[in-house]
Parts: C-alpha cells; sequence; structure tokens
C-alpha cells in the first residue's frame, strides 16, 4: 500500500499541477463558504429582530446569547469536561460496535454457512429499537459507563455489520478471478483484492456507525449522567435555560461533523481510484 | 506443449460443458478455439488455466499436470478486468510480486512500452479506453513470461479498427517470447488472422468438431484470396458443427431449441 499512496499522489500532480493541500483548501474553502449562506443570513436576520425588539427571545434566544453561553461554558472548562465526556463515551461505544460489526459482517460476508447461521438471529436483534435495551443494559451494568458504552455500541453496530457484509458478498466474482488466476493465497487474496474492493463501502458504514453512536450518547446521556453534553441539554431543560441547551446542540453538530469529516479525509487518499460521479461533478 | 487428455466437465446442475476433448499443442503454436455459443470454449479455458477442475481426464504443460492456477499459464479474460484501486503500472506489475522492485519496475515500463502505452504508467484504470485496457490486461498476463497465454474472446467487446490494430499488438508480443496461444473467438476472421490451427468445437456437449491448419504465410493479408478461401473452409465447418448431429448428444429437436 505504501508504493501505492506515492504512485497515486504522482499521478494526480501530474493531472491537476497542484498540491493536494491546495486543492483540498479551496474545495474545502468554496464548498465551505456556499454551505454558510443560509444559516449565517438566518442568524443575523434573527439577531436584528431581537435587537429590534420584534421578538423576545425568551424561549428562542437570539444567536449572541448563545454563543455568549457557549463561550462561558468554554472560558470555564466545563464545556470541554462534558465534550471529554461525550467523546470518550461515544470513542468507547463506537470502537467496540464498531470492531464486533465488522468482524461478524466479514464472517457472514465471506462464509455462506456462517451467513444462514447467524443473520437471521442479527436481523431480529436489529427489528428491537434500539432504546428498548435501556433498561435491560441499566440492570446488567448499572448506571454509569458500561450501560452508556453498551447502547452506543449496539446502536453502532448494525450499520456497520449490514455495510461489512453486504460489501464482501458483493465483491465481483470476476476481479476476485484475477486474484486467483495469479495464484494469491487466501490472505494475500484478503489483503490485495477485497480489502481494497471493499473498502468504499466500509467508510460508508463507518460513518453512518458513527452517526448513529452521536445519536446514541444523547438518548444515554439524558437518561442519566453527571456530566456530558447531554447531561448539559437536561440540566438546560430543568433550569429552564434555553441557551445552554442550544449551546450543548451546537458542540454536538460541530462535534459530529468533526468526526465524519475526519473519516473523510483520512480515507480521501485511498480511495483516488474511484470512478464516481462526485468525481466528475 | 500442452495437452488436454479427455478432458470432461459436467457442472453439478446436470449440464454436459465438455465431452472428451483431447488436443495437443506444441509450444509456440497459435491455436484458435471457435464454436458456436454454449459450445463449452470458455469452460475449456477456464479447465487450462486450472480455474476449474475437469470432471475427467486431465490438462499438462510439458507433461506438468494443472491442478490449479499455474505460472507457466496465463490468461486474458473478455474483460480487462484490472483492480481499479491499482494503477496501470501496478495492475501490470500484480503478478510480479516476488520479484526485486527494480527489475519489476523494468518490466513493466518494457510492457508499457511494447504496447504503446508508455507513460500511462501512473494513470488510473478508469482514464483508459476500453482498448487501451485490454493492452494492459494483456501485458499483464505476459509480463511473468508464461509458457502458455490463455485469451477469452480477448477483443469481442471492441470496434472493428480496434479489434484489428490489438490483433496486430497480439502477435508483436506474441513474436517477443512466442508463448502458445490458446484463442477462443467466435470470430472466424480473428481466428484465420493469428491462428496457426483453427479447432472449431460442437456444442452440446462440447467435443472437438473439425481441426483446420492455417499455414498461410505471416504478415497475413487480410485481403488476399488465400485468406478469404481459409475463413470460408473455418465457416463450413463451423456451419457442419451447429448443423450435423452429435453423436453423443441427444435428440435434434432439443439441440435446435438449445441453440436458439
Amino acid at each position: 500500500m505504501s508504493e501505492a499512496g506515492t504512485l497515486e499522489t504522482a499521478s494526480t500532480h501530474d493531472l491537476t499541477a497542484r498540491t493536494p493541500g491546495a486543492r483540498l483548501f479551496s474545495l474545502f474553502g468554496s464548498s465551505f463558504a456556499v454551505g454558510i449562506i443560509l444559516p449565517l443570513v438566518t442568524a443575523i436576520a434573527y439577531e436584528g429582530a431581537f435587537r429590534a425588539g420584534l421578538v423576545q427571545g425568551r424561549l428562542l434566544p437570539p444567536p449572541s446569547k448563545i454563543l455568549a453561553t457557549l463561550w462561558e461554558l468554554a472560558r470555564s472548562g466545563e464545556l470541554l469536561t462534558h465534550v471529554i465526556a461525550t467523546l470518550a463515551r461515544v470513542l468507547a461505544g463506537f470502537g467496540l460496535g464498531a470492531l464486533i460489526g465488522m468482524w461478524l459482517g466479514a464472517l457472514t460476508g465471506a462464509s455462506r454457512a456462517a451467513r444462514r447461521l447467524l443473520d437471521p438471529t442479527l436481523q431480529a436483534l436489529r427489528a428491537i429499537p434500539s432504546l428498548a435495551w435501556v433498561p435491560l443494559f441499566i440492570l446488567w451494568l448499572g448506571i454509569f459507563e458500561s450501560s452508556k458504552v453498551a447502547l452506543i455500541a449496539v446502536g453502532v453496530f448494525f450499520p456497520v455489520y449490514l455495510g461489512v457484509m453486504a460489501a464482501i458478498a458483493n465483491v465481483d466474482r470476476k476481479i476476485v478471478e484475477v486474484g486467483r488466476a495469479f495464484r494469491l493465497s487466501r490472505l494475500s487474496l484478503v489483503r490485495r483484492v477485497l480489502l481494497p474492493a471493499i473498502l468504499p463501502d466500509f467508510i460508508i458504514a463507518i460513518r453512518s456507525g458513527l452517526g448513529l453512536g452521536f445519536m446514541f450518547v444523547v438518548a444515554a446521556e439524558i437518561m442519566g449522567a453527571s456530566e456530558g453534553l447531554g447531561y448539559l441539554l437536561v440540566d438546560g431543560q430543568q433550569l429552564g435555560k434555553p441557551a445552554q441547551i442550544l449551546a450543548a446542540i451546537i458542540a454536538f453538530a460541530v462535534l459530529g461533523k468533526l468526526g465524519d469529516w475526519l473519516i473523510v479525509i483520512g480515507a480521501r487518499p485511498f480511495l483516488s481510484w474511484q470512478d464516481s460521479h462526485s468525481r466528475t461533478q | 506443449m500442452l495437452t488436454l487428455d479427455h478432458l470432461c466437465k459436467t457442472y453439478p446442475n446436470g449440464t454436459q460443458a465438455l465431452d472428451h476433448v483431447s488436443l495437443c499443442v506444441n509450444a509456440g503454436e497459435i491455436v484458435a478455439l471457435v464454436g458456436g455459443s454454449g459450445c463449452g470454449k470458455t469452460t475449456l479455458l477456464r479447465l487450462i488455466c486450472g480455474l476449474e477442475m475437469p470432471s475427467a481426464g486431465a490438462v499438462a504443460i510439458d507433461g506438468e499436470t494443472i491442478a490449479a492456477p499455474h505460472p507457466a499459464v496465463g490468461i486474458v479474460f473478455q474483460e480487462p478486468r484490472l483492480l481499479p484501486w491499482l494503477t496501470v503500472a501496478q495492475n501490470i506489475a500484480f503478478g510480479l510480486d516476488h520479484l526485486p522492485k527494480g527489475e519489476r519496475d523494468q518490466r513493466v515500463d518494457e510492457a508499457l512500452l511494447r504496447v504503446g502505452l508508455s507513460g500511462y504508467g501512473p494513470r488510473w484504470p478508469r482514464e483508459l479506453s476500453g482498448g487501451q485496457a485490454q493492452r494492459v490486461a494483456i501485458v499483464r498476463a505476459l509480463v511473468a513470461n508464461p509458457k502458455a497465454l490463455l485469451l477469452d474472446e480477448p477483443f469481442s467487446a471492441l470496434d472493428a479498427l480496434t479489434r484489428a490494430s490489438l490483433q496486430d499488438h497480439l502477435l508483436a508480443l506474441w513474436d517477443a517470447h512466442r508463448p502458445t496461444l490458446v484463442l477462443v473467438t467466435h470470430d472466424v476472421e480473428e481466428a484465420v488472422a493469428l491462428a496457426d490451427r483453427a479447432i472449431v468445437l460442437q456444442p452440446r456437449p462440447g467435443r472437438i468438431f473439425a481441426d483446420i491448419p492455417l499455414d498461410l504465410p505471416r504478415p497475413r493479408d487480410r485481403l488476399s484470396p488465400e485468406f478469404a478461401e481459409a475463413k470460408r473452409v473455418v465457416l463450413n465447418a463451423l456451419d457442419g458443427s451447429l448443423t450435423q448431429p452429435n453423436p453423443a448428444g441427444g435428440n435434434k429437436a432439443t439441440q435446435a431449441a438449445g441453440w436458439w
């Protein structure tokens, strides 16, 4: 894979004659600038309406107040504590769920026998709304971290499992045959043919897994936590502080987007070969 | 020498694809397998390269029985089947993992030069035309210097001009090391343009119907009367293979129904 990397950057250099960094920046810059227009205009308009006295802003505080709350939380170090608590839960649950999902998905994708044995059970479990597990997890694992991590792991598990299984089952037989014709061992067949072939679908599975991880961390923290962004939400509700709720929501949005973006950026060098529609736009 | 000894292949669903096919191909010889659809051409090729196992009989190259994909036998499929996540150069080097990097790169460069694609090494397969991709697939099989190269209708998806030019490329590549070539085709002109011998197969079950030597001088002039005559002979045999009853087959009515 290392030589793949060097050759590949060489080729993109030839084709575009721009450094990857500059290209990334301009791509990010332009799409970001267009994407920010709608939220920015809405925020400014609402702030203006608040300043002019047209709205009270008691239940929906103006952006300035939300930002001030956010800043206050950040300055006191409180925000960091909550962000770290939430991130730790998401990472633990995501790691656990993604790992198990990956292995079971690989197993059921590669072996028909394993699929016939395991998949019906897993699909039946998938039909259970994940939040229904909460009482059981609390009984089994207590009210602290373990039950939260378990809930997040369940949420992450299914998209990763389904994505990996489908990706492996759908690898083009013709491409696998090329590997066989060149006498690759089972291990090199996996490394040189199967893994690169499923990578695009795998990245999508991981991304939807992470998205669900953030969804379930909110559920877990709302149900009982003494720290975490979800705690900020509940706290804001109980004490009637809508600005704090919105500040926590913004923090969630930023974290979720950042996590997704990290996966996309991390995977991009390995996916530049793709012949996809989005590339030509 | 490539020998097929009473090869039979019956698929698990009961389809009898090949029935006692025996054939000797000399080293360096170019043999074209011609036949209507369903005559087991592709099955035969897959048996020779060890991707499938015969139900009975054996394939051997220089006396060595082929029971699994063998380093002495290379294959080019109907589609280029390049690995999309590898560059053109990496695709060509796919079967050269055992060589040191220096020699590998040198062989890849030589190969690209020989098919007129030098400078295309760092490109992605998606950037190639169909003809270019198939040329890469051919050299990918050839860089490992196989004793025999099998081609499964390699040019059937290309337009006539590209096809003729690729046939010339193939002959030039063959001339460099003179491996044995076994070419499956349904295009009689292609068989006559390339092969030393045309083997006409008969369908249901697949068996050899005729073995026609094509000893026209090379390079072959596609417009010469000898070329046209050779084409006519092969076409006649092909016609016969489809209309004459197959001694091993079922009744004629089901055969005809199956053919259409």
